[in-house]
């Protein structure tokens, strides 16, 4: 297929359709509104369902119905949205169902506003719904990055029949880029023996469940799912390294930020400072291990992030105490800067170089 | 562009490239001496409106019609009153810089007893580059649904098919085949054949429709 310009949030929609998903259910929210009205144009077209909910709390709960009927299903929203429907995911991972979750994040707390913000990485990674639970949350810095994580998001959530995240900011949401819709490479995924689709003469109902009212029970349900959160963990780490040979500080961005990001190692180039990039893709599983790799490489590390500090708590556990870690972030809807992160980072090495 | 009529409205797909002509457009009418003013009626998308660019146009003498201050990114259909400054004070040369799709140009339909008697254009953007007006009966459609939503007719159209900095000479080309396919079943002169600096002295003669290079004004150089 040859390239067409698209808008994150069309090329999310495109990219669902393209990977079989046959249930969409959500409901509108600035900055990601034109998701639902591209998948309520296209998915009929496509022998798939659009249904605008009542609400995000009724849109989430249509997922785990029809997650739980075997449906390849997706659910979109934007920050507040995501917050109403964090009891359902947490439901979701509970009863082990594979659907996704995309978040075009704008600023909070609260109502907030409607500009790009990635204050919502806490809530991603760290649980937002109750419960000892984990999912694969994914963070694109292009339209074209996006479409081939939301198709591989569809097989990743099948093969551990467990929601997984895909988050953007507005600004994602809204760029426009040249894109290709590609297969992601295949994986083999189990049949979903578990679905509640009829018995069918087969003897036993299936049901879909996340209620253990016996201790016992419940804790070997949540040791099972954690076997299951350790091989996402040994498996799913994604990242991208740039321009780290010995540089003089790596920075840690993702998504948007990462593109700002490279455009201000052009900058520091000119001046004759050597700046890294470390781009996590995989927010959770989040790749420690190249940090503490890393950290013998480079006098320091800046984690830049339109939040007021929130990965760089994860890149302090990957770099371990072996080097300095700083912050630079803008929030509530802010764009960082070029000239600004770069003014950060000569501070931080003290006109050293 | 000096024959276009008083008031030029900029209407076309999602993401087709309106507000990025309008403002080089809205720029190069001040440049050749004109009052010029431009008008952000743009109330479907929050990101990369005209208003954006505000204190660019401002500088050089345009008048920029938009939400005020703190309203500039409220999420609510709100239209600022002295668009009707535009429409009513002949002195103006103006561009209306309109949301995508039907659902933008309903943002027209409240100011048709004050247009059908003007003097206006009304431009329809097209990039052949992007999915849903890739083909003449694909954007054929769309321009009927703005027709409709706008309650008035269209007047000529504008190829703005590129792929951003990628643009070659030949994604030009296509689209103007697309458009000038599309101007032959509407009945409707193609007007400009936008293109980046580089690409646009190698048009070739013989379109239809003027060579206008584009400036991208709009997207951050990070991006």
């Amino acid at each position: 297929m040859a390239k067409v310009l698209m808008k994150g949030n069309e090329a999310i929609g495109a990219a669902a359709i393209k990977a079989g998903c046959k249930f969409f259910f959500g409901y509108p929210i600035t900055p990601q509104s034109e998701l639902p009205e591209y998948m309520a144009r296209e998915m009929p077209k496509a022998g798939a369902t659009f249904l605008q909910a009542e609400s995000e709390v009724a849109a989430i709960n249509m997922v785990y119905g029809a997650a739980g009927a075997g449906a390849r299903v997706m659910t979109s929203s934007s920050s507040p949205g995501i917050s109403l429907k964090q009891e359902g995911i947490s439901y979701i991972a509970g009863s082990e169902l594979p659907c996704l979750i995309v978040n075009i994040i704008r600023g909070g707390p609260g109502l907030g506003g409607i500009q790009p913000a990635q204050s919502d990485y806490f809530q991603a990674t760290k649980g937002g719904g109750h419960g000892d639970y984990k999912m694969v949350v994914l963070a694109p810095a292009s339209v074209q990055e996006l479409t081939d994580l939301m198709m591989e998001g569809f097989d990743i959530a099948d093969q551990y029949r467990n929601p997984v995240m895909i988050i953007g900011d507005g600004m994602l949401g809204q760029m426009m880029e040249p894109v290709e819709l590609r297969e992601p490479q295949k994986r083999n995924l189990p049949p979903k023996d578990w679905a509640t689709t009829g018995t069918g003469g087969r003897g036993h109902t299936n049901v879909i469940n996340s209620l253990f009212i016996d201790p016992a029970e419940c804790e070997k349900h949540n040791l099972r799912l954690k076997a299951k959160f350790d091989e996402m963990e040994k498996n799913e780490k994604k990242y991208e390294i740039f321009n780290c040979d010995n540089p003089d500080l790596i920075a840690v961005a993702y998504g948007t930020t990462a593109r700002i990001v490279k455009t201000v190692i052009d900058k520091c180039k000119e001046e004759g400072i050597n700046v890294g990039l470390i781009r996590p893709i995989s927010l959770w599983p989040f790749p420690y291990e190249v940090f503490e790799e890393y950290a013998d490489k480079t006098k320091a590390f800046l984690s830049v992030e339109m939040s007021l500090g929130q990965m760089v708590e994860d890149v302090k556990l990957g770099v371990n105490g072996k080097k300095p870690v700083h912050f630079y972030g803008r929030t509530g809807g802010m764009v960082p800067v070029p000239d600004d992160i770069v003014a950060e980072i000569k501070k931080i090495l003290g006109g050293a170089k | 562009m000096q024959q276009d009529k008083r008031i030029r409205i900029i209407t076309g797909h999602y993401g087709s490239g309106k507000t990025e002509f309008s403002v080089n457009y809205v720029i190069r009418l001040a440049k050749s001496g004109k009052k010029a003013a431009i008008a952000d009626l743009d109330i479907v998308n929050p990101y990369f409106r005209s208003r954006e660019e505000k204190g660019r146009m401002e500088r050089i003498g345009i008048r920029v019609v938009a939400p005020e201050g703190k309203f500039i990114n409220a999420d609510v259909p709100a239209l600022p009153a002295d668009i009707y400054t535009l429409l009513q004070d002949e002195s103006y040369q103006a561009v209306l810089d309109v949301g995508g799709d039907a659902a933008g140009a309903r943002a027209l339909g409240r100011y048709y007893d004050h247009l059908k008697d003007v003097d206006y254009d009304m431009f329809i953007v097209i990039n052949a580059n992007r999915p849903n007006t890739g083909s003449p009966q694909a954007a054929i459609e769309y321009i009927e649904e703005i027709e409709r939503a706008a309650r008035i007719r269209a007047t000529g159209l504008i190829n703005n098919t590129h792929m951003l900095r990628d643009t070659t000479l030949e994604d030009v080309l296509r689209g103007q085949r697309v458009v000038e396919e599309v101007s032959r079943q509407k009945n409707m002169p193609v007007k400009y054949i936008c293109a980046i600096e580089r690409i646009a002295g190698q048009i070739p003669e013989g379109l239809t429709g003027e060579v206008f290079p584009v400036k991208m004004y709009m997207r951050p150089d990070w991006l």
